[in-house]
């Protein structure tokens, strides 16, 4: 798709008269509307700072992007050239125009949440979200009955907001999971619980364990947040900020206990 | 597990993170597989994560966390190969070592996989143990290409 010479001229014209203005800051713009921010951010955050929501099962403020899920697309026209990216780990840069709801950004939505749903057809955060998508019933098969939609949330999280990295991905293709080195027990988790917290499906479940019991003093009761479409990440989000104070105290609860007692 | 050796690896390539892939396929090297000690010392010297390591080494189908044979023998299926007879070859070879695709026989001489395409379509039906790649094979001729492996090692 070309855009008018017109169009590109008149959108050239506002760009350099806002960068005259402002030095730091970049002006962007999103679904028609201009927004000032620094150059470098993801268009995710300068959509959130439009107040537009752009639905996503990967993304977590705390940590770094990773581009999983692919359901933040977004159509970005730069240079007169239209594609597609993932909003979540895609910089802003000066001259961009970004369209977060276009028809073609809707059937790639649409079609991810479907492939996710005949994965997980169990999930109520899934099904939610087909539901607001306009999905009556899906065209695909359902062939598995899995919960993992593999976002990756639990393992980034234990890695870089925890500093313990127990659990990671394993295999490849189909045979692709979350899993502990070797699959028997971890030996470094903490037991912070956090990846039940992150997981947007809430397919990891806490147990009791003897070895790790008093460790456990997070407060977990109605903190997985399955039910949640925006993956608690709005700003306002009460829960989430809740959640990440606990989490670093439990941390470093953890940390004091096990430098006062080397083994 | 030959710490020294993995040492000297590591130091090589400077515990480097970025060059993982490169250590753990020398590591792989010392005995056709890494054994799980070898990984978790890997871990523990380089400093980096074992779930990312582990992530590395089940992911790439080159290396191998189960024990493998002295020679690793691929047999290719692709398309001129299959027309060539690969299927027999394949059964003629599961029946002489006893063993499944992917399995290894039980004196740890051989390994059979399957590969899709070798790129060597004009020799098919191909077969490869380690590096050497035997053309038109034919399943009578198996016996011979394996007997030179086995007497090899037996020196």
């Amino acid at each position: 798709m070309s855009i008018s010479r017109t169009r590109y001229d008149a959108v050239n014209r506002i760009f350099c008269d806002a960068i005259k203005d402002e030095a730091v800051k970049i002006p962007i713009i999103i679904d028609n509307r201009m927004v000032q921010i620094e150059q470098g951010t993801f268009i995710i955050e300068a959509a959130k700072k439009a107040d537009i929501v752009i639905p996503t099962l990967c993304y977590h403020e705390a940590i770094k992007p990773y581009g999983a899920c692919r359901l933040c697309m977004v159509e970005v026209v730069q240079n007169r050239q239209r594609r597609l990216v993932t909003s979540c780990n895609f910089p802003v840069e000066p001259g961009m125009e970004i369209f977060t709801d276009t028809p073609g950004v809707r059937k790639i939505r649409k079609t991810i949440v479907e492939l996710l749903l005949a994965r997980c057809p169990g999930v109520s955060l899934l099904q939610t979200m087909a539901r607001q998508m306009g999905i009556d019933r899906p065209r695909l098969k359902k062939r598995n009955d899995k919960e993992c939609i593999l976002c990756g949330l639990c393992v980034r999280f234990c890695e870089e907001s925890v500093g313990v990295g127990a659990i990671g991905l394993s295999n490849r293709g189909t045979d692709r999971e979350v899993a502990t080195p070797f699959k028997v027990a971890s030996d470094v988790c903490i037991g912070c619980g956090s990846c039940t917290y992150i997981c947007p499906t809430g397919c990891i479940e806490m147990l009791p364990d003897e070895k790790t019991p008093c460790l456990r003093s997070m407060k977990m009761e109605g903190h997985s947040c399955p039910s949640c479409s925006n993956n608690y990440q709005c700003d306002s989000c009460a829960t989430d900020q809740e959640f990440l104070v606990e989490m670093r105290r439990v941390v470093s609860e953890f940390r004091n206990l096990a430098e006062k007692a080397p083994s | 597990m030959d710490c020294d050796r993995i040492d000297s690896i590591l130091e090589s390539y400077g515990y480097d993170h970025s060059a993982i892939i490169s250590i753990m396929q020398d590591v792989q090297g010392i005995e056709n597989y890494i054994p799980e000690e070898a990984l978790r010392y890997i871990s523990e010297k380089m400093e980096l994560n074992l779930a990312r390591i582990f992530d590395i080494a089940t992911f790439y189908k080159a290396f191998s966390l189960e024990p493998r044979g002295r020679h690793t023998i691929k047999l290719c299926c692709g398309t001129a190969c299959h027309l060539g007879g690969a299927a027999q070859n394949l059964d003629q070879l599961k029946r002489t070592l006893r063993i499944e695709e992917g399995g290894t026989t039980e004196d740890r001489l051989f390994s059979l996989e399957t590969v899709n395409c070798l790129g060597t379509c004009a020799l098919a039906p191909v077969v490869v143990v380690e590096e050497d790649y035997y053309d038109s094979v034919k399943p009578g001729s198996l016996g011979k290409i394996l007997s030179t492996y086995s007497s090899d090692s037996e020196d």
